[in-house]
Order: structure tokens, then sequence, then C-alpha cells
């Protein structure tokens, strides 16, 4: 599955992990939550960068004591139609401060980049190279947001108070 | 009226490009039905019985003259010359073309109109009171808070992918004319003790499989939490609402199941640590949205013109001013509805023609101003009550003045099986039956108001848990057969009705409502008692009675 980081098709560092393999000595390691969270610290002190892949309908509380030491959280969307990692991923960004790696995986479908972006995610697993290649396009095509989210995009409301300010002090 | 800025326009730009390119995609294959779907559905396109069908926002109900041209221009353009209006502020157009769409879209853009989450499992078009901004007594105009809201949760980054649709309704009114209890929220908008302006917040209503009034989570959220509120209970839906079952996944069956009073914990605890994230509105930021709705400059008119007293020695006018004409709160002015249930029409529906000559009408008489209401009829929201006279002709001429509004024969009904894949029944025709038994006003008028709602499937587009009688289509041994409940109510005071017995087949329907307003005429105790509230004092058994023993 390509990998989409900054708009590009990136090689993957990180490996994936099953549940009963053998852990490498070091190199990045992806893992699954149950299996990060049986002994984390023991995890957290191998060599090489720790990512953990977290279920949509677990609580991420239960992350937030790893998270400054986390290079990668991937979060689960079973099905496109299923967004409750949405919520989680906005938890992580903006409550908890999170700021290695998030990570889409599952199902996703190009045009949902755009709200995944803003809900904090800036690593994709998608399903086509299609998808990916169109991933700066798809970005691009909206200009105007209504929401404020941990994005830092500036909101419609906002934009016209600004512009409402610029006017009357131009007076 | 609220003037579409550049920014907002830019906006729905945006969206037709992108959804231009996802039928692109669609049409070479590239995307598959199941992954369109849900983008589709985003923007109010669905596959229905014949065709594509296509449903449009008109959000809290509001249009403007240039609008409603545009709606009949498209029903011209790309449908077969008629629009449907439906219960929930928006119109339906049954016999697109998918490849024609994004034009249709094109051109409803140009007029600040969309189709955005019309539908899909995200948070739908905001409605609200028809009479918004009109009606005299209001707390304050609720499509300032309608507007809010539209604005946060069109393309909200982290609610489009909800467990199900989410519909928010907003009143401002002592009578709730937006029927906010059967909503998944609720809002009312009121002042407290220190004449501040907030919300009581309700949460949990809905008709369908399981119907539910909704309930208080909070008496008072003060205007400027309103959208860290919403958005906290939103969070806290998208969390747990339940996905294992679509029948089980509104955030109803949630609240039921944890009960409002842990759900309520939920939202607080989810609210405080929301802390500020850019969600308080403060003043001016309402006041930027305030700032952008106009108002007409109206006149200063006498309560009483003489055209009126003039007009009233004519017993046909009287009637329908008496039916469609409401107070305003500008004294000389009026609210007219205008009734889409003429005798024998399929209740909602208005061709390109009667659209344009609304329009034409609008300008000439309403500040070029037009309603969209529940009820799926139309209304101007200020007319000057010297031109009552001259408007009811031309509305008669168009077969607009039907007298009947909320009388038995405004009846709101869904498409059900002409229409719609998902139908056990139909619906229109029985409402068509039901408007010719009816049609003479006297006996109309003596009956006084009365509900009547259809939906063909338990799905309930028809209201029918709330209508005073509700009829609901189910199909039996691939027969179609109906239920009938009554003392429903979608007010105020909102209430499921209650089923009366066994379902009637289809041929029977029309005489076991007429047998049901016969017995109501027999028992109320006054003529002013109105039937739901007979029915309030009796409960159902008299009516089962006499709707059963004869058969
Ligand atoms: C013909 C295409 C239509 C389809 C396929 C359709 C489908 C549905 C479905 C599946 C639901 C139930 C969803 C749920 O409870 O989770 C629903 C609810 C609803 N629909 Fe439709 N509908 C259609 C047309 C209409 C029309 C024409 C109207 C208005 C006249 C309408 C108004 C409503 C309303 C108000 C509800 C909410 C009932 C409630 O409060 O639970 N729909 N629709
Ligand atoms: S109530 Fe059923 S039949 Fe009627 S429109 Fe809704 S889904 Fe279709």
């Amino acid at each position: 599955m390509p990998l989409v980081k900054q708009g590009r098709i990136t090689t993957d560092l990180f490996v994936h992990v099953a549940d009963g393999a053998e852990l490498p000595g070091d190199g990045a390691i992806l893992i699954s939550a149950a299996r990060f969270l049986e002994d984390p610290e023991a995890i957290l002190k191998r060599a090489g960068k720790t990512g953990v892949i977290w279920p949509n309908s677990r609580a991420v509380d239960d992350l937030v004591p790893y998270l400054d030491r986390l290079a990668a959280v991937a979060l689960v969307f079973p099905t496109f139609r299923d967004g409750r990692a949405y919520s989680q991923a906005r938890l992580l960004r903006e409550r908890h401060g999170y700021e290695g790696e998030l990570r889409a995986t599952g199902q996703i479908l190009r045009d949902q980049f755009v709200f995944m972006s803003r809900a904090g995610f800036d690593a994709f697993e998608v399903k086509k190279d299609a998808d990916a290649d169109a991933f700066a396009e798809t970005m691009k095509r909206y200009s105007v947001f209504y929401q404020p989210t941990g994005d830092g995009r500036v909101t419609a409301l906002n934009r016209r108070m600004q512009l409402r300010h610029s006017e009357s002090a131009g007076q | 009226m609220y003037a579409y800025d550049e920014l907002d326009r830019t906006l729905i730009n945006e969206r037709v490009s992108e959804f231009r390119d996802q039928v692109k995609r669609r049409l070479s294959g590239e995307l598959t039905e199941d992954e369109f779907k849900i983008l589709r559905l985003q923007n109010g396109v669905y596959l229905q019985l014949h065709a594509y069908m296509f449903r449009v926002a008109i959000p809290y109900g509001t249009l403007s003259s240039m609008q409603l041209r545009r709606l009949a221009h498209v029903a011209r353009r790309y449908d077969r010359g008629y629009g449907h209006f439906t219960t929930r502020q928006n119109i339906q157009y049954n016999w697109i073309k998918l490849a024609e769409l994004p034009d249709a879209l094109a051109e409803l853009a140009e007029v600040g109109i969309h189709a955005m989450q019309t539908s899909g499992n995200n948070m739908r078009n905001v409605t609200s009171d028809q009479w918004a901004g009109v009606a005299p007594g209001e707390v304050e105009d609720p499509r300032i808070w309608s507007e809010i809201l539209r604005q946060h949760t069109t393309l909200h980054p982290e609610f489009s992918f909800l467990p199900r649709k989410f519909k928010i309704a907003i009143t401002a009114s002592e009578h709730d004319r937006a029927a906010i209890k059967i909503h998944d929220i609720g809002l009312r908008l009121h002042k407290n003790a220190d004449g501040e302006t907030g919300f009581e917040v309700l949460v949990g209503g809905g008709l369908g499989r399981t119907p539910f009034i909704a309930k208080t989570i909070k008496p008072f959220v003060h205007g400027r939490d309103i959208l860290s509120y919403v958005e906290a209970i939103l969070r806290v839906y998208n969390q747990y609402g339940r996905r294992d079952n679509i029948y089980k996944a509104r955030i109803k069956i949630l609240v039921h199941e944890l009960g409002i009073e842990k759900f309520a914990r939920e939202v607080e605890e989810e609210w405080k640590l929301m802390g500020d994230v850019g969600l308080t509105l403060d003043h001016s930021a309402i006041e930027e949205v305030r700032s952008r709705f106009s108002y007409p400059a109206y006149e200063k008119l006498p309560h009483m013109p003489d055209e009126l007293k003039q007009a009233a020695a004519d017993p046909l006018f009287e009637r329908w001013r008496k039916n469609s004409v409401a107070p305003h709160k500008v004294q000389g002015y009026s609210i007219v509805t205008l009734s889409l249930k003429p005798v024998g029409g399929p209740p909602g529906d208005a061709t390109a023609d009667q659209m344009d000559a609304v329009a034409d009408l609008a300008d000439k008489y309403s500040f070029g101003e037009i309603r969209v209401g529940h009820e799926q009829n139309l209304a101007l929201p200020h007319v000057a009550k010297r031109d009552l006279p001259q408007l009811w002709r031309a509305l008669d001429r168009l077969g607009l003045a039907t007298p009947n509004v909320n009388l038995v024969t405004d009846i709101i009904a869904c498409p059900g099986l002409d229409y719609c894949s998902l139908a056990n029944a139909r619906s229109i025709p029985i409402a068509q039956e039901l408007t010719r038994r009816f049609a003479n006003h006297d006996t109309a008028d003596m009956i006084g108001r009365l509900h009547i709602n259809i939906s063909g499937c338990i799905n309930a587009c028809g209201h029918h848990h709330v209508g005073h009688i509700g009829i609901l289509g189910v199909e039996k041994n691939g027969e179609e057969f109906y239920q009938i409940t009554i003392g429903g109510r979608a007010d105020e005071n909102a209430q499921m009705g209650v089923l009366i017995g066994p379902a009637v087949p289809y041929a029977e329907v029309a005489d076991v409502i007429e047998d049901i307003v016969e017995a109501y005429l027999a028992l109320r105790d006054r003529p002013e008692e109105l039937f739901v509230d007979t029915v309030k004092r009796l409960g159902v058994e008299p009516f089962k009675e006499r709707v059963y023993a004869t058969r």
C-alpha cells in the first residue's frame, strides 16, 4: 500500500510487526495497541522508533501517557464510512499536543484527504497509486474553511472579521 | 435575507468542481458505486426507483425570488418541469441524469444554492421556523443562529462521516413551527433571567423505526457557546454512537441506551475538556453574521387598510384570508401561506411555471422573499395587507390559493411507492384521495385544524408518527396495508400518535379516515376543541370502536 507524506509517495520506514511475531532489536516498528500496552516501557526502551496502531473503538486516553515518546500513531478507518478516527485525530493533536506522525490507515478515499488533513493526519496509507498522485491536486481543492481546527487554517468568519477590521481602520 | 459573500460563493463553487470530478471518475469507472455512494449522498444525490433523485438545500427555508426562479429553471432544463418541496426545507427532483448533475449544481451555485449535506451521514441542512424574522413575539431571528450553524456544519472535518445522519432544528418562538422535538438536536432560543440570549438544548428526538421525543440536555447554553456545545454532543456521538447496526446508529438510540443523565454528563465532561478551541462566538462574530441579513424597508401602513375592508365582502376571499394569512410583527403586513395541496394533487409539488410565478409575486408583494415550511407549503413573508386581495386573485389563477392551510386536506406525504425505492406502499394516491373526500371547504372548516401525515414506510419521511392522524404504509403478503395512529403532534407539545388497531388495506384507508373524523365531530365537547385535544381527552378507544366495529 503506498504511503503518502507531504504530498509524495514515500517509503514506509516502519515495519509492521504482527502480534505474535518477534520484535526486531532496532529499527522503526508499528505494532498493535494491545501489544504495545502489554509492556509499553519495555517497548519504548528499544533502539528504534515506535509506532502504535490504535483502534477506533478505544478512547485515546490510554495512549496519552506515551505520546511524547511515540514516533507514529496509526488510526484506523475500517470502512470509509466509519469516521471515529477523525475525532481521535483531533483529540490527539489538539487536546493532547501529539506532534509525531499521524497516519490514516484502512479504507481511505482520496476525496477524504482534506477532511483528514484538517483533523490532523499527515500520513496516508492509500489504496491506489493514482490516489497518491492525486494528493496534491485534492488538497488544493478548497480555499475556504468554515470551522477552526488545529490545522491553523483561518476560518471564513475570521477572514471576514479581519477584512471588516482593516476596512474600518483604513477609513 | 442572508447574502452569500465571496467566501461562501467560492466554497460552493469549489464543491461543485469537486463533485464534477467525482461524477467524471464514476462515469469512467474509476470510482466504484460503493465508493461513489457516500460521495454523491453528501451532495444530495440518491439512486431511486426510476432515476437519480436530487435534493437541493433551502437553508432555514428562506429563498430569494432569483433563487426560486433558478429552482424552476433546473426543474425545466434538467427534470420534467416540476419539483417536490419536502418536510425538510429542501426541494427534490426525481428525474435527473447523473451526467448533467454537475451542470445543474453549477447553475444553482450562481445564485448561492447548493445541495451539500442534504443527505448522507453528516450534519444535514439546518432547519428552522419558516416564519423566522417575521413572526410576532419571536425572541430574535433564529436564522442568524441557523446560518452560524449552517456554516459550522458544512464540510466539517470531524463530523462528515458520523454513524448516521444528523439533523438540527431551531425555533425562537413560543409556538414551535420547526418541530424541534423530533430532531437529533433541537434548539429553542430564549432569554435567561439576565436577559442574555441562549438555547435550551434538546437531544435524541426522531421518528423512523424507533420514534423518540427529544429530551432536554441543558436548559440554557449561552449563544456564544452554542458551537462548542453542539461540537461536544457530536464528538460524544461520533465516538460512542453504534455503528454495528444502521437502525440503531442514530443519536436517539445512544441517548436512550445511556439515559439522558449519563449522556449529559459525557457531553458536559467533553465540553469542559474542550476549553477554548476558537469556537466561542464573541459579540463581533455574531454581529458579523447578523449584519449580512437584510430586512425589508417596511412602510408605515394602517392596521386595517380600505382594500382589505372592501374585499371582506367577498366570502371566497375571506375564507382564504382567514385560512392562509397570519399576523406579522410589523403593523400593516402579513405572512401569507401558499398551499401546495390542491384537491387531487401530490402534496408539495410545484411546477416550474408556478415557481416562476411565485417568484414574480414575491417581487411584487413580498420584497422578493419566499419561505418553505416543513408542511410542504410556501409562504410570502412580508405582504402589505392592502395587497392581499390582488395577491389572492393572482394566486387563485395559479392554483395556489386553496384555502386549506392546517385543515384536513393540508396533508403531509412522502413520495412513497411512486418514486421511492424503500417504500412499502403508496402515499401520494392516498393523499390525493383524501383531498377529494374532504374537498368541501365548509366541512373542512367545521372540522378545524387537523393534520394528516402519510409515510410509505417506517422511515417516516412523511412524519406520520406526529400527525394528528398518521398513516403508515406497510406490506402484508405483497399487498399495501396502512397502520393508522392518532393523537400525534409536532409542535411544542410534541407527542407520538397511538395506533388504533390492525392495519387496513389500501382501498379502505379513506373510509377509515372519514370514520375517525366523523367520530371526532360527534365526540368533541365544543366546536373549538381540536381533534388532537379530543383524542387526548378520550384516548383512542372511542375512535377504535368506531373504525373497527363494522370491519
Ligand atoms: C425518495 C427518496 C427518499 C428516500 C430514499 C428517503 C429515505 C429516508 C430514510 C432511510 C429515512 C430514515 C433514516 C433514519 O431514521 O435513520 C428518512 C427519514 C426522513 N426523511 Fe426521507 N427519504 C426520501 C424522501 C423524502 C422526502 C420526499 C421527504 C419529505 C417529504 C423526506 C423526509 C424525511 C424526514 C423528515 C425524515 C426523518 C424522519 C425522522 O425524524 O426520523 N424524505 N428518509
Ligand atoms: S417514508 Fe419510506 S417510502 Fe416514504 S420517502 Fe421515506 S423512505 Fe420512501
